[in-house]
């Protein structure tokens, strides 16, 4: 049955609802930290920086950047000597997204060995996983495992005889959802105030004290052992002819549908199968109205975009982006303008500050929308809302944050510009009657 | 001068801008000296990282699981231990929403108010709890037992809607279960 699991569903293969997380010697003994021994023993860092490539594995954060390249991006140590890092993004805060969670609480070895493989692939001094305050049972857990694999020699000086260092720790941070950006996440891991960074130069030349960094989500770093024991041209097979992506993903739907949960499926599954099959459907009496691919900051898409195979080329033409993979639905009960203003709150609030577009354009968009809610909404409105969507467009704020913020808000009014008309004509006859009173 | 910014010497309680904004008052900051425990907890801390300021955020959390929050002159004393300025410590205690500069109830109740827990009945959990406690977000009872703040997704969306106590996580919650689930928290 693990064997078998393992050769489809290598993420969540040691994963049984219910079942504390395997310890070492269980997790050696379902064939665990052969890639770390294979990495160090047959391997140069260059060969696993290639073979991860060939993988074709795309950043599973949502960006969907190659992770091979990534680290390939990074200078040799005789360009660049001293020390270096790999840092693990788990700092899961994208709403509808809960899928590194269930990796760290879960399956706590798999997640170290990869920080283990892909610190040796950069040649990383130091490792550190950048956890959010709040999963607390995932910083018991991961505490365990490295204290078990220090013990067994995996971490630490000379691991395995190679010659090479490194140690890692879980860094539990405060809050803030800005910190999921990476160069905020350095800063913020660097004891500072989580405001992103110019870029260039790119963390890859200068991230952590100005060293070489890799920043990688949790999801991509997982599926790296499995890259390593099994080969590129296996993980590109997970896919089972269903994307031009390799391997699996971890999708997932909440809302309100009948099942909802998260499922390890190949990549490029549809969003239909996903929903349908896996979810059993929207709840009885729900028709399915919008949803979100991938999280709060990815666009809107409709019942008849459900066809789609769930990988980041397809829902990008789509006008979309797959993002984290996991479906918010959205049901027919559901007003949109309210649904919008409940995202707009979260990105308004979570605006780390430092650049005015999205400091002060957050905040007027939620404000406008909660009049809207109200039936307080002006004539206009709707065009000041869409002129939000170029203001804060990418390349005109700092970051990332305020153009993630305007995707739900964009497609929103241009699949459901009714709703949001309604509450201005609503508004004009209050108004009437205000006036004649 | 507005009324507004009470600050009278006399006064034993000392208002600021943020306090009437929630609508409550907070006592002026009780003194503070760092415990040998704490200070060792932070020197630990200073070994994960190759520059002690990486450690401020960790040395807030110290000290605030000891107290609950992190009062004024705690502030300065963080600045001492790892060697950074008091104002770099205060400039990243006031950005992160995990650290508390007012004192909170015994016991932390942070709501999920994201898509997926709004979608799947936030309003009427969050009205149930502050009908049940009669404070709203933002807010400590009067008996100092919870304090009710928002937080965003945790990450348990199939679940909604969530919240955290503590450090527990409640899934599924319902208006229904809440007077119940909030009756174990003394």
């Amino acid at each position: 049955m693990t064997a078998n699991l393992a050769e489809t569903k290598p993420l969540t293969a040691n994963i049984v609802p219910g079942r504390a997380p395997l310890n070492l010697k269980e997790y050696e003994a379902a064939g665990g930290y052969r890639a770390v021994r294979k990495a160090l023993k047959e391997m140069t860092p260059a060969d696993v920086t290639k073979t991860v490539k060939e993988a074709n594995l795309r950043g599973r954060g949502g960006a969907g950047f190659p992770t091979g390249v990534k680290w390939g991006l990074v200078p040799s140590l005789e360009k660049s000597p001293g020390s270096r890092y790999l840092v693990c993004n788990a700092d899961e805060m994208e709403p509808g997204t809960f899928k590194d969670r269930l990796l760290m609480e879960s399956d706590p070895h798999q997640m170290v060995e990869s920080m283990i493989v892909a610190g040796y692939a950069i040649q990383a001094t130091r490792s550190y996983i950048f956890l959010r305050g709040e999963y607390v049972e995932a910083a018991k857990n991961l505490n365990a495992a490295i204290a078990e694999a220090q013990a067994a020699g995996y971490l630490g000086k000379d691991i395995l005889g190679s010659g090479w260092t490194m140690d890692l720790h879980v860094h539990t941070g405060a809050g803030r959802y800005i910190c999921g950006e990476e160069t905020a996440l350095i800063n913020s891991l660097e004891g500072r105030r989580a405001n992103p960074r110019a870029k260039p130069p790119f963390p890859a030349i200068a991230g952590l004290w100005g060293r070489p960094t890799v920043v990688n989500n949790v999801e991509s770093l997982c599926n790296v052992p499995h890259i390593v024991n099994n080969g590129s041209a296996w993980f590109v097979g997970l896919n089972q002819g269903k994307s031009k992506d390799g391997g699996t993903k971890l999708y997932g739907v909440s809302g309100r549908a009948k099942k909802t949960g998260l499922w390890e499926l190949p990549i490029g599954t549809t969003a239909r199968e996903i929903l349908e099959v896996h979810a059993h459907g929207m709840k009885d009496g729900l028709k399915l109205k919008a949803w979100l691919p991938g999280g709060a900051s990815t666009d809107f898409l409709m019942p008849e975009h459900l066809d789609l195979a769930m990988d980041f080329d397809t829902i990008a033409k789509a006008g979309s982006r797959m993002g984290t993979g996991l479906l918010t639905v959205v049901d027919d009960r559901q007003n949109m303008v309210s649904v919008v203003r409940n995202l707009e709150d979260f990105f308004a609030r979570e605006s780390c500050g430092w650049c005015t577009p999205c400091r002060d354009g957050l905040p007027w968009t939620y404000k406008t929308l909660v009049a809207m809610e109200k039936g307080e909404g002006r004539p206009g409105d709707i065009e000041q809302l869409e002129k939000m969507t170029r203001f804060l467009a990418p390349g005109r704020p700092f970051c990332a944050h305020a153009p993630g913020a305007m995707e739900p808000l964009q497609s929103a009014l241009k699949f459901f510009r009714g709703e949001f008309e309604a509450t201005i004509k609503k508004i004009d006859k209050t108004t009437a009657t205000h006036a004649a009173a | 001068m507005s009324t507004a910014n009470v600050t009278l010497s006399s006064s034993p309680t000392v208002m600021k801008l943020a306090d009437l904004v929630a609508g409550q008052a907070v006592p002026a900051t009780p003194p503070y000296v760092m415990s040998d425990e704490e200070r060792h907890e932070i020197e630990e801390c200073l070994h994960h990282y190759d520059d002690n300021r990486a450690a401020s955020i960790d040395a807030l959390k110290i000290v605030q699981k000891k107290h609950g929050w992190v009062p004024d002159a705690a502030i300065a004393e963080i600045g001492r231990a790892i060697g950074i300025p008091a104002a770099d410590v205060e400039g990243v205690a006031t950005f992160y929403n995990l650290i508390f500069r007012r004192p909170v109830g015994r016991h932390v109740i942070k709501i999920c108010d994201s898509i997926s827990c709004y979608l799947t009945g936030y309003d009427e959990v969050r009205n149930a709890i502050s009908a049940h406690l009669r404070i709203n977000l933002g807010q400590t009872t009067p008996d100092n037992r919870f304090t009710l703040l928002p937080i965003c997704c945790l990450g348990a969306c199939d679940k909604g809607p969530v919240a955290m106590i503590n450090d527990d996580t409640l899934v599924n919650l319902s208006p229904e279960t809440i007077p119940a689930l909030l009756e174990q928290y003394k």
